[in-house]
């Protein structure tokens, strides 16, 4: 085969357009059929009279079938073509629908929000940054920051400083297994659920009539009056809230915690020891700095988990007696007032305030050996 | 994590004490909605759940009518205790240990002599449930003695809602991060390292970004209220994290695996589902663990993208309408919680070695 240069390179060119085609074609069109094809069958689905439990059987099946048959079908149809393209266009089957729908649910949206933002209530109007001002002047919104901020403080701290000292506590005990166990429990409990458990511990009755609430019984038992935690003595009455998030993160914490102090050589705390150090000392003077590094990560996961708390607001007390929190209030502006712009500018904030994590995040990547 | 081992168990008593104080505090909260779920509606209304245990009350020795001739007025004497009428209403404690007490008004009252004795509430039912589960109509005992008609919940539905949502919502990303971390892994391709900082970056992106654009681009598909519209939300706001949980593992995997794979002419696919799928069980079994909480214990995502729609709400919204809708009927709401917590529960405990593994490899979500 004699081929000239130039030829040679004109084809390169054609088969390199030709690739990049079918890799679009691929990381988009394939999904997009999938998607249809499932979207028409829950139409179907969700207008058909059948039994619940047929219907959601169904609608599994269908579901996890229909991806994985999105797989199995795009690459036996890649693998039909010839090598070269194979290598060419089979790493966009494998990461080509993670990238799209990433891209459609979380970057897209970001900045989608971000436009929505600069606009009016009903997004018919350029307004600029009036909604940002908005944010940080109105009334309602400091005191959902206020707020935000004491669940963050007061949250996050309580829960790294018992999940430390439960940690620490259970490295020395018998019950580790037991004690580790019971207390990181509530984390399979949803916040719902939590809220439910922490308002019957809260609740009030009339003063004749007997306390059926554990605090207001144990308030009456001590002699006191009952009261309303969670409604009255504003701002205080978020404590009563914030103190279902500790209840929930400090497992958390401490089962973290607990592996970062198992993993501090043996032989830094004999020879400590033998220096006649004292287990408050080696507490302070060693462990604490030898997993600084784990007690940032924990604490910082706390604080943006502390941040968008909603759940727990809405259902004690619906934003009310002064509890409102910036994810309520982003709710409570976009869905029940209708104001799309304030709505999007609160969620703005919200991303603004994770950017030093992303960017820290993505430092770490660079680091990494893999890129 | 084996460096550092405690040689041996020193058993200290301060240690152990507090530890147990502090595990009481933690667990008191839900031993007590579980053991009030079981307990009589009129019993939770007249007294608190730790009344399951022995303990000294207030019980009706003798009933007796008003005794004839007593100036309702003033001060009366009734068995030995001397009164006014508004003092016999709260009860008056004679010395020798008793209580009189005047039931009912002035006129058609009945009086009680009352002694402090060992008691405990046992009365345990399983109605509870039977009302939340199933929704049919019960006849409730009131503390007053009246009898309420009530209508029931009908979780029983919203646990099917639940577990269709669940399921798909944990099995897609993962299938979809796996297939993703493989490339990012193994693959060399164009664009390889963009995407990988998009995922990245991801990681701790505030879902609430989120909602507004995909809310309208559900409306424009109709898609608002369908499964599909939640599982592909949980999908998108799941797999940044799954993606760079399973690459780090797939990843770390060893490298000659892979190439006397390829030596023996097998594909990248082949490869994927032969081996390395079955080499990630760990990982994916930790991660699927994490998402299924995730989801099933997800409040704002189902609110948002279900909404209204009746028939298939979840369980985490059912429980908080009925927070707001019957907000004293603790009989029906620990119930309920107790219904909406079981499953996640019984996975905790059966697989919570593969939970923490998953927590400890990164625990940062959006």
């Amino acid at each position: 085969m004699e081929q000239t240069e130039p030829r040679s390179s004109a084809r390169r060119v054609w088969r390199w357009f030709i690739t990049n085609i079918l890799r679009i074609l691929l990381a988009i069109i394939v999904p997009l059929i999938t998607f249809i094809v499932l979207w028409q069958g829950f139409i179907f689905l969700r207008d058909s009279e059948a039994p619940k439990v047929l219907v959601a059987g169904v609608a599994i099946v269908w579901g996890v079938g229909g991806v994985a048959a999105l797989f199995f079908v795009t690459n036996w149809l890649v693998e039909q073509l010839p090598d070269v393209w194979v290598r060419h266009l089979q790493p966009y089957i494998f990461v080509g629908p993670a990238i799209v729908i990433i891209f459609w649910y979380l970057a897209l949206p970001a900045i989608r929000t971000f436009i929505i933002s600069l606009y009016n209530r009903d997004s018919s109007q350029f307004v600029g940054l009036q909604n940002y001002v908005a944010v940080f002047t109105e009334r309602f919104m400091m005191e959902a920051f206020r707020n935000t901020m004491l669940w963050i403080l007061i949250g996050a701290t309580f829960s790294v400083v018992f999940g430390l000292l439960i940690a620490v506590l259970a490295d020395r005990s018998r019950f580790e297994k037991l004690a580790k166990s019971l207390i990181f429990m509530p984390m399979a409990i949803s916040m719902v659920g939590a809220s439910v458990i922490w308002k019957f511990i809260y609740a009030v009755r009339d003063p004749s009539d007997p306390q059926i609430g554990l605090l207001n019984a144990i308030v009456v038992a001590l002699g006191g009056e009952p009261k309303a935690w969670i409604q009255l003595v504003q701002p205080w009455n978020n404590l009563f809230l914030i103190i279902i998030l500790i209840w929930l993160q400090t497992g958390f914490a401490m089962v973290i915690f607990s592996a970062a102090i198992k993993g501090i050589p043996a032989e830094l705390l004999e020879a400590a020891r033998v220096d006649g150090a004292n287990e408050v000392q080696i507490f302070f003077k060693i462990m604490i700095p030898y997993i600084m590094g784990t007690i940032i990560t924990v604490t910082t996961t706390i604080v943006i988990f502390a941040m968008k708390i909603f759940d727990i607001v809405i259902v004690m007390t619906g934003g009310q007696f002064g509890t409102e929190v910036i994810a309520t209030q982003f709710y409570r502006q976009y869905f029940t007032n209708r104001d799309f712009g304030l709505g999007s500018a609160i969620a703005i904030v919200l991303l603004v305030a994770v950017i030093p994590v992303m960017i820290y995040n993505l430092r770490q990547i660079r680091n990494e050996e893999a890129f | 994590m084996a460096k550092h081992k405690v040689q041996k168990k020193q058993t200290s008593w301060l240690v152990d004490g507090i530890l147990f104080l502090l595990i009481l505090l933690w667990t008191i909260p839900t031993i007590g909605i579980f053991i009030s779920s079981f307990r009589t509606a009129y019993d939770i209304q007249t007294s608190g759940w730790w009344a399951i245990f022995p303990h000294r009350e207030w019980t009706v020795v003798t009933e007796m009518p008003i005794p004839e001739g007593l100036d309702k007025n003033g001060v009366m004497e009734i068995e030995g205790a001397k009164g006014t009428f508004k003092e016999f209403r709260e009860g008056i404690t004679t010395p020798d240990g008793r209580r009189v007490i005047w039931i009912g008004n002035k006129r058609l009252g009945k009086i009680q002599i009352q002694e402090q004795r060992w008691t405990m509430r046992t009365d345990f039912t399983l109605q509870n449930y039977q009302e939340v589960l199933v929704g049919k109509e019960y006849e409730i005992r009131q503390p007053d003695g009246s009898v309420k008609i009530e209508q029931g919940e009908d979780l029983s539905n919203a646990f099917i809602n639940s577990l269709a949502v669940a399921i798909p919502a944990t099995v897609i990303p993962i299938l979809i991060a796996a297939f993703a971390a493989y490339g990012f892994a193994w693959m060399r391709f164009p664009g390889r390292k963009l995407f990988f900082i998009m995922v990245v970056a991801m990681l701790v992106v505030p879902l609430q970004i989120a909602l507004v654009p995909i809310l309208r681009d559900y409306t424009k598909l109709d898609l608002n209220g369908t499964f599909l519209a939640v599982w592909l939300a949980h999908t998108g706001f799941g797999l940044p994290l799954a993606t760079y949980l399973l690459f780090n593992y797939i990843n770390g995997l060893p490298r000659d695996i892979l190439e006397s794979a390829f030596i023996d002419g097998a594909s990248h696919f082949t490869i994927f589902i032969r081996l390395i799928l079955p080499l990630s069980v760990p990982a994916l079994a930790s991660f699927a663990i994490f998402q299924f909480l995730w989801v099933w214990n997800d409040y704002l995502v189902a609110l948002i993208f279900i909404g209204a729609k009746p028939d298939v709400q979840v369980l985490t919204m059912r429980i908080a309408e009925m927070v707001g809708s019957r907000g004293n009927d603790w009989h029906l709401l620990t119930a309920g919680a107790f219904v909406s917590m079981i499953l996640p529960l019984i996975v905790f405990f059966s697989l919570q070695r593969y939970f923490v593994r998953g927590l400890l490899a990164g625990s940062v979500k959006g």
